[in-house]
C-alpha cells in the first residue's frame, strides 16, 4: 500500500499507509493525523485540508482543478508553491513516499 | 477521581466537544454515548454521494477507532440514553447501566419529522437521517420507478436529484409556496426549482400530502391537497427535523420546545451542562435561532469543548452550509433572513454565479453556485466590518479579495 508522510509544524513525521484510490485527506483523517480538519469531508467546500506538498513531489501530481485553484487563494494559512487541498490528491502506487507538510492553521 | 465529561450523542457535535475539550487541556475522563452502533460518521454524503455510489462505507467514519484511543475518549455505542439525573450526576442507558459525570454535554442531534397521515407507516415510506436510513433508502432505490418526495428542503431535493438521475420518475411535494422556504431566499430557490424541473422532476408547491395508499402493506400512491393521486413505490418524507432535547427538558434545563438554549460558548443555564449542534439553539433578542449544519455542530461543539476545559471564549462565526444537487454545488454563507436587496454576480444561465444579499446596505449573506473559491471569499466578506457595496459585488471586473485586504491589513 502506498505510504504518505505527514510532517507536522514542529517537524515531527507521521507515516501512514493509504489505500490506492483514497485521498491524502482520507489517510490523515482515518489515522488521526492532527492539523487536517476536513470539515466538509472532502467535497471541495471548506479548504480545511490544506497541505504543502514537498517540492520534489509537486510536479508529479495532477495539477489542481480551477475550483481547487480558486480555493487555494482562500486558505487560512498562507498559500505557497506546494499548496494543495489534500482531499483532491488521490493516492496511487506512483505516489508511494509522498511527503506533505501540515500548515499552522486550517480555519 | 473525577467522573469526567459525558457527551450524549456521537456525531459531529459530540465528537467535536470531546476533541476540543481534550485539545484545550481537559485531563479528566471523557465518554461519548451514542445510540447507533457505527463509529461516528459523516452525514452529508448520506443524501448525496452515498446514494449515487460515489461514497462508500469505508470513507464515512469521522475518525478512526485509534484516534479516540489516542485522545483517551471512550466510546459507548449502540445503546440509547433513557434518563439524565442531573442532581445525581448520572446518565442512565437503555441497558440499565449508569454513567456518572461532573460535566455533561448534550449533542443529541435531531430526528426526521414524520407524517401523521393515514398510510404513513406503509412499507416503502422512508426518512433519512442515519446511515441505517440511507442503507434502506439505497436498497429501495434499486427497484424504485416512481418516487414522491414529501418536502422541498435540501435533503428532499438532494435525494430527488439522485433519484431522477438514476432514471426514476420523481415528484417533490412542498407544502409552502416555494422550495427551500426555510433554508434559502427566493432567488436561489427559483434557480434550484428550475434546475429540478429542467431535469424532469415534477415540483409541486403549495400542496400537502393527505393520504398514502398501499397494497399488501406497501405504498402505491400518494394523495394530496391538489386532488391528485400520484403513483409511487418509494416515498421519502423529508419534512424537516425535530431537535432531540427531550432528556434535557425532563432534566429541567432551559429549552425552547425541545431545543436546548445555549449561550455563545455552548453553555446551558446550568453551569456543568453544555449543548451543541442540531439539538441546541441560541437566543437572538426575542427570537431563537437553531441551525442544522455541520458548520454549526462543529463550531458550537468546539466552543462547548473549550468551555469544559475552562477556556470559554466567544468567537463570532459566519454560518455556512452546502448542498450538492446534480452537477450543482450550492454554498450558502451568512444568514439571509431580513435582506432587503440582492444582486447577482455572474450569469445564472452559466451555472456559475453568486447571489449577494444586503440589509440596509450591509452584506449579510452570499449564495454561490459552482463557485467554491468565491464562497470562501464571501464568508470573509460577510464577516468583514468594511463589507462591500451591492454595485461592487455585482461587477465581475471587481476583485472581491481586494475588499478583504482593505478591511483586514493585519491578516
Amino acid at each position: 500500500m502506498p505510504e504518505v508522510t505527514y510532517v507536522a509544524t514542529d517537524g515531527s513525521e507521521r507515516k501512514v499507509e493509504v489505500p490506492q484510490g483514497r485521498s491524502v485527506m482520507h489517510g490523515a483523517i482515518q489515522n488521526g493525523v492532527r492539523g487536517i480538519e476536513a470539515e466538509c469531508g472532502g467535497v471541495l467546500s471548506c479548504a480545511t485540508c490544506h497541505v504543502y506538498v514537498d517540492p520534489e513531489w509537486v510536479d508529479r501530481l495532477d495539477p489542481p482543478s480551477e475550483d481547487e485553484e480558486d480555493m487555494l487563494s482562500n486558505t487560512a494559512a498562507e498559500r505557497r508553491p506546494g499548496s494543495r487541498l489534500s482531499c483532491q490528491i488521490e493516492v496511487t502506487d506512483d505516489l508511494n513516499g509522498l511527503r506533505v507538510q501540515i500548515p499552522e492553521t486550517q480555519s | 477521581m473525577s467522573d469526567g465529561l459525558v457527551v450524549l450523542g456521537a456525531s459531529y457535535a459530540g465528537v467535536q466537544i470531546a476533541v476540543s475539550a481534550r485539545e484545550s487541556g481537559y485531563e479528566g475522563p471523557i465518554a461519548i454515548l451514542g445510540d447507533e452502533a457505527e463509529l461516528p460518521y459523516q452525514r452529508p454524503p448520506l443524501s448525496k454521494g452515498y446514494l449515487s455510489g460515489k461514497v462508500d462505507d469505508a470513507t464515512l467514519p469521522l475518525r478512526s477507532a485509534g484516534f479516540y484511543e489516542e485522545y483517551r475518549i471512550k466510546l459507548h455505542l449502540g445503546t440509547a440514553a433513557t434518563a439524565v439525573d442531573r442532581r445525581g450526576r448520572a446518565v442512565v442507558l437503555a441497558d440499565g447501566t449508569e454513567h456518572r459525570f461532573d460535566r455533561l454535554a448534550f449533542a443529541t442531534g435531531s430526528r426526521a419529522r414524520t407524517l401523521s397521515l393515514p398510510g404513513a407507516d406503509l412499507d416503502g415510506v422512508y426518512t433519512l437521517r442515519s446511515l441505517a436510513d440511507a442503507r434502506q433508502l439505497l436498497a429501495a432505490m434499486r427497484t424504485a420507478e416512481r418516487a414522491v418526495v414529501v418536502g422541498g428542503g435540501y435533503i428532499g431535493l438532494e435525494v430527488a436529484s439522485t433519484l431522477v438521475t438514476a432514471g426514476c420518475q420523481v415528484t417533490v411535494l412542498e407544502a409552502s409556496d416555494r422550495l427551500l422556504s426555510r433554508a434559502a431566499a427566493p432567488p436561489l430557490a427559483a434557480f434550484v426549482t428550475e434546475a429540478h424541473r429542467s431535469r424532469g422532476v415534477e415540483v409541486v408547491t403549495g400542496v400537502q400530502a393527505t393520504r398514502l395508499l398501499g397494497e399488501a402493506g406497501r405504498v402505491t400512491s400518494v394523495e394530496s391537497t391538489d386532488h391528485v393521486s400520484r403513483p409511487a413505490n418509494l416515498v421519502l418524507v423529508a419534512a424537516g427535523a425535530i431537535p432531540n432535547g427531550e432528556l434535557a427538558v425532563a432534566s429541567g434545563l432551559a429549552c425552547d420546545q425541545t431545543a436546548i438554549i445555549v449561550d455563545a460558548c455552548g453553555r446551558t443555564n446550568e453551569p456543568e451542562v453544555l449543548a451543541a449542534g442540531d439539538c441546541a439553539a441560541t437566543r437572538q433578542g426575542a427570537a431563537v435561532l437553531r441551525l442544522e449544519s455541520i458548520q454549526n455542530a462543529t463550531d458550537q461543539g468546539r466552543a462547548a469543548g473549550k468551555a469544559v476545559a475552562g477556556r470559554a471564549e466567544e468567537h463570532p462565526v459566519v454560518p455556512w452550509f452546502w448542498s450538492d444537487q446534480y452537477e450543482l454545488k450550492l454554498q450558502m454563507a451568512g444568514l439571509v433572513a431580513g435582506y432587503d436587496r440582492h444582486v447577482i454576480r455572474g450569469r445564472t444561465d452559466s451555472g456559475r454565479f453568486g447571489i449577494y444579499y444586503f440589509r440596509a446596505g450591509r452584506l449579510i449573506a452570499v449564495d454561490t453556485v459552482n463557485k467554491p473559491g468565491e464562497h470562501l471569499t464571501a464568508r470573509k466578506l460577510v464577516a468583514s466590518p468594511a463589507g462591500i457595496t451591492p454595485e461592487a459585488a455585482a461587477d465581475e471586473s471587481v476583485n472581491l479579495r481586494s475588499f478583504l485586504k482593505a478591511a483586514q491589513p493585519a491578516s
